[in-house]
């Protein structure tokens, strides 16, 4: 989230679209309640099924699933048809003026530069017109044809009210109704704020969902401002800390990134990552890169890092490729990866094509599970009759089953979706053997550095290097890591100013992460949580809930990374002279001399308004409209159908898919064609309210809440088939079968699409064969493989699947 | 408010129930409402109920119905409407309404097996209920449910064990929304005022609040976006009124009934007297004997 939690009540709109927020956070959605109550704020729910959300909207609107970009893009374009965007923002805080260099195009569908044997931009051309100076060059009257603004006119103007209709399935009528009421928030004191989760994430083109609105909400000047900004609903309680900690394939805590195969040692790795302001003043922060990636590799192999050789650049891996799980269960497929730890993941149901999750796992020679439940992947040799169907004589794979604690049985921090770090405590002890993972991992770690000791090996030097100064080795404790994370002094740092005086004294908790440096003097874990456990103590423990300016900020519960700051680019809440664009929902202010108010100012605190900018982790210091390379798939995003989808896309029916999405070619042919007559219903999948994920159908009370998979359709749709309300149905599709009972609704209808009558399939997820609930199937058997073109999650809201009605088993 | 002095018991004399300022009161806001069941959960953890895992019957209920172990279950209503062309999902709790003039109370005919408190609130008294079932029958609501395994009525307490030492219900507590709250009746009414307003501006013309005269008003209520029409929301009765027999049999024929006793009371003495006592004849020991061989 941009914003938090909290910040919700703030708003005058919520728009939930790419979400579900009533009944997959109902605790977080008590803030849109609290909008609606107290401030008559609206709430508008877009989304294929009329859901738990939109019971309580003021007004909701149909949508074909995949097909948010082209609705987005035609909001974006009545904002600028009627002259509905806040001017004074978009001249000053967005890229809008920017001139964008000759060679750069767009045409049915495509950019310049695409090489369609790579699947691949050559985005050599999206980048700015750069000036003599250096900066890119700008049109402050916004009239040259090639500044961002007038290019995105240009890209937008495709989509018309009809062009939506015909894309989306949404009544006209209905699209301009909501495209009206968005559009009234570009008034300075107007606010909308935008709720996503997994409906905007887990498409082909997750990535550019995202940024469509982000776009819009630059033009309508809501990003920065108290009830607005772009706020992702995490699925996990602390599945912003998975991110912001570095658990993906290709980053390093607090959003570093690991080195390619090319960059061979320290200076070419920072060459790329050295972010020049790209308009003068601007505070372009990421330059301070090295500070941080210095200071973390002091923190994992101390005196090893040293100067002479680049900070141990050497000890970090070097991707040829991105390892996210899509490919490593492709390597497992092909006998390429031969063990795999699964820490607190459920990959049988939850990763897609389960059919091909099965005969990957059964290729491993080994498989640890670390987990407090009986996940279905722990016992995925096991032969469940038909809900898990293997013949386990044939499976030589060892199964290592650790079981560990859950988070009520730990201690810790928790990173929400607001980007607090909240510190809990155990409620209960452990039951029987459970270890808690850090306790397990400490013990791999320690015969691992043994076996290196003792029997050396090809590169020993990360492992035994390793920083572990924790008074019980076997058992680290939470608190002594969360110091390590927050970072520490490593050497006295004498005031440059003063040299009576130390700026940081060795021994010391650093108090934040602008005391940081490359000199191998600090050492930090992870950057953007500096601050959260200081010489003050554990900010994340804090639990004072007084909020002195009524705005939902909170500053002393928990700590908020970054820097504790409760609203991200809040700078922009506050007009060019640093004035809030509406007095009465302040964040910051410019008094004259510095930056105050109700939140920690999003800028230096002493930068005169008028000339830094807001966006200061841009290069450009204001907002994106237009990227240049740092998408995949294009500097705009374009309406691309699913991979699977009923129909070809409008935009060009010769494109399938996501033009550069990553798919290798065996899952390819495992896919229906468009408009396919096998699989002719488009599906989705979500998660029901009564359930958390495959968790709560081990807790008899959920169990009974919600016992049994079933799918929903239409009552058109099961009229059609001959299907009963709680019938039992077959559900196929080109990679799987499930079987379950059939919720028929009228909160589900066919829509029209290209002309062609379009039934929409809803798949919820919380079903496998272990724990207390009725055995059942999830959407993972039917899903693709398939994943966004940016960062590989995969196509999980949309694809293709056939229904016909079965009869029951015989009871 | 946590006043929890008995004022009405079932099959005794008692005064009928006077309304006051401790009445407590739930308000169960339905355009609030998201139908998460954590109310449904709270209520069975906090009960200790141990409801079966059920089965999908092709809509989101469940469980499907009131149970001895489920005390509030939500109902689902898909409905259109016509005048507005829009599609309304409409959610409501259900669960004992703890009326003014509870039906249970009144048809119940073991003495003190039901109970209602100076707050409102109706309770059972499981080692006095006799299983009869009355309390089903006298229910406008249709609330109480029978256990098969002791043989005795269930229903929501309205948590009068957390109430008497001053905390609201476990549902209102687990509520995320707020949709449900809980105070003293006039509090619960403001608030509901508020609500509706709010509804009325959102152009929910008929807004209203749920508190039916036909049961001298509940200590349950809900805000309605169609208060018009309760029948809506998965058949909520629209005008609730105590079944006339439970009437007849706890008015007329409870007089007509006792004037019977006495008068037969009355012709027992006058017979002894005339007659003198019953004596047991050498026939009535033998058909006795005879029964008890044959059992």
């Amino acid at each position: 989230m941009t914003n938090s939690w909290t910040d919700i009540k703030n708003t005058d709109l919520v728009l939930i679209m790419g979400g579900n927020a009533a009944e997959a956070h109902p605790c977080g959605f008590k803030w849109v309640t609290e909008a609606k109550a107290n401030r008559g704020a609206k709430l508008i729910v877009v989304d294929p099924r009329f859901t738990r959300s939109a019971s309580v909207a003021d007004f909701y609107a149909p949508i074909r699933q995949g097909t948010d970009i082209a609705f987005l893009l035609g909001v974006i374009n009545y904002c600028l048809q009627n002259g509905k965007i806040q001017k004074d923002y978009v001249a000053n805080y967005t890229n809008a003026s920017l001139v964008v260099k000759e060679g750069y195009s767009y045409k049915d569908g495509l950019f310049s530069g695409y090489d369609e044997s790579k699947r691949d931009y050559d985005r050599s051309t999206w980048d700015y017109e750069i000036g003599p100076d250096g900066y890119a060059v700008t049109d402050t009257t916004l009239q040259h044809p090639r500044c961002v603004f007038n290019l995105l006119k240009e890209h937008v103007a495709q989509y018309t009210p009809e062009f939506v209709e015909r894309i989306c399935g949404t009544p006209k009528d209905k699209f301009l109704t909501v495209a009206k009421m968005v559009s009234e928030t570009s008034a300075p004191d107007k606010v909308m704020t935008s709720m996503y989760a997994l409906g905007w994430t887990q498409h082909s083109k997750g990535s550019q969902n995202i940024r469509g609105m982000a776009m819009l909400q630059l033009l309508l000047g809501n990003m920065g401002l108290a009830g607005g900004g772009m706020n992702a609903l995490r699925g996990h309680s602390n599945i912003q800390g998975l991110t912001d900690v570095g658990l993906m394939s290709n980053l390093l805590p607090g959003y570093l990134t690991l080195p390619s195969e090319k960059e061979t040692s320290l200076a070419p790795y920072m060459q790329t990552r050295l972010f020049k302001p790209l308009r003068p003043d601007q505070t372009s922060f990421w330059q301070n890169y090295k500070k941080f990636f210095v200071s973390f590799q002091k923190a994992m192999y101390g005196p090893a890092a040293t100067a002479e050789n680049d900070w141990a650049f050497d000890y970090l891996p070097k991707l040829d490729v991105t390892y996210d799980v899509l490919r490593a269960f492709d390597l497992m497929d092909q006998g390429k990866m031969t063990g795999y730890f699964c820490q607190g993941f459920n990959p049988l149901l939850s990763f897609p094509d389960r059919g091909k999750v099965t005969r990957a796992l059964s290729k491993l020679k080994w498989l640890v599970t670390m987990d407090p439940l009986e996940t279905e992947t722990s016992r995925f040799w096991e032969n469940h009759g038909k809900y898990n169907e293997v013949d386990s004589a044939s499976i030589q794979t060892e199964v290592f089953q650790l079981p560990s604690t859950c988070f009520a049985e730990d201690e810790g921090s928790l990173t929400n979706s607001s980007r607090w770090l909240q510190w809990h405590w155990p409620g209960a002890d452990a039951p029987g053997e459970a270890k808690s993972d850090v306790w397990i991992m400490a013990q791999l770690w320690k015969r691992l550095k043994t076996a290196y000791q003792k029997d050396g090996g090809a590169f020993p030097d990360p492992i035994v290097n390793l920083v572990w100064n924790y008074k019980n080795p076997d058992d680290p404790q939470p608190d002594e890591i969360a110091r390590e994370v927050n970072g520490y002094v490593l050497a006295d740092v004498p005031d440059p100013t003063d040299s009576s005086k130390m700026l940081l004294q060795k021994g010391k908790q650093v108090p934040a992460f602008a005391a940081l440096r490359d000199d191998g003097t600090t050492a930090c874990g992870c950057w953007i949580y500096s601050g959260s456990f200081t010489e003050a103590g554990n900010m994340m423990a804090r639990r004072d809930n007084k909020d002195p300016g009524d705005m939902g900020a909170y500053l002393n519960w928990a700590f908020a990374w970054p820097a504790n700051r409760r609203v991200l680019y809040n700078r922009a809440s506050a007009n060019l002279e640093g004035q809030p664009w509406d007095p009465s929902r302040k964040l910051i202010a410019w008094d004259g001399s510095k930056w105050a108010g109700n939140d920690i100012p999003d800028i230096a605190p002493t930068a005169k308004p008028g000339t830094v900018m807001p966006f200061i982790m841009n290069q450009e210091g204001v907002g994106k409209l237009w990227v240049r390379a740092g998408m995949r798939d294009g500097p705009f995003p374009v309406h691309y159908e699913p991979f699977e989808s009923p129909i070809n896309n409008p935009v060009n029916p010769k494109i399938k898919g996501n033009p550069v999405a990553r798919v290798f070619k065996e899952d390819l042919a495992r896919m229906a064609e468009n408009g396919s007559k096998e699989f002719p219903y488009a599906a989705t999948s979500y998660r029901l309210t009564e359930h958390f994920h495959y968790w709560t159908k081990h807790v008899q009370v959920n169990a009974v809440l919600q016992p049994e998979f079933f799918v929903e359709i239409s009552e058109q749709l099961a009229a059609e088939k001959g299907i009963k309300p709680g019938g039992w149905v077959k559900v196929s599709s080109k990679r799987g079968q499930v079987e379950a009972k059939a919720v028929v609704t009228k909160r589900i209808k066919p829509l029209t699409c290209d002309g062609k009558t379009v039934h929409v399939v809803g798949i919820p997820i919380h079903w496998g064969f272990m724990g207390a609930a009725k055995k059942g199937f999830g959407p993972n058997s039917l899903t693709p493989f398939v994943g966004d073109a940016n960062i590989e999650t995969p196509e999980f809201k949309a694809f293709l699947v056939n229904v016909e009605p079965i009869p029951g088993p015989v009871a | 408010m946590a006043t929890m002095e008995l004022v009405r018991r079932s099959a005794s004399s008692s005064p009928a129930f006077q309304p006051g300022a401790q009445e407590v009161a739930k308000l169960i806001d339905v355009s609030k409402c998201i139908g998460c069941k954590a109310c449904q959960a709270a209520c069975l953890e906090w009960n200790d109920l141990r409801e079966e895992v059920g089965f999908n019957d092709g809509t989101l209920n469940n469980p499907h119905d009131l149970t001895p172990a489920s005390f509030t279950v939500m109902r689902f209503t898909e409905w259109e409407n016509a005048a507005t062309g829009n599609l309304e999902f409409l959610i409501r709790k259900d669960g004992c309404m703890h009326c003014s003039d509870p039906g249970c109370l009144k048809a119940c005919p073991a003495p003190g097996a039901i109970v209602q408190y100076s707050n409102g609130i109706v309770d059972f008294d499981h080692d006095k209920c006799i299983g009869c079932g009355y309390c089903v029958k006298g229910c406008p609501f249709n609330i109480p449910r029978i256990s098969k395994a002791d043989n005795k009525a269930y229903k929501c307490t309205l948590c009068s064990d957390r109430v008497a030492v001053g905390q609201g219900p476990a549902c209102a507590k687990a509520c995320p929304t707020k949709a449900i709250s809980f105070g003293t009746k006039q509090e619960m009414k403001d608030l509901a005022d508020k609500r509706i307003n709010d509804l009325k501006s959102r152009g929910y013309g008929q807004a209203g609040l749920y508190d039916p005269p036909g049961v001298n008003g509940t200590h349950v209520m809900y805000v309605l976006h169609h208060n018009d029409r309760p029948s809506l929301y998965a058949g909520l009765p629209d005008n609730p009124k105590i079944s006339t027999v439970v009437e007849l049999w706890k008015g007329v024929a409870k007089y007509a009934g006792l004037a019977f006793i006495g008068l037969a009371a009355v012709g027992a003495a006058v017979h002894h007297m005339v007659a003198g006592p019953n004596r047991v004849s050498s026939e009535d020991e033998e058909n006795a004997a005879r029964l008890k061989e044959k059992a």
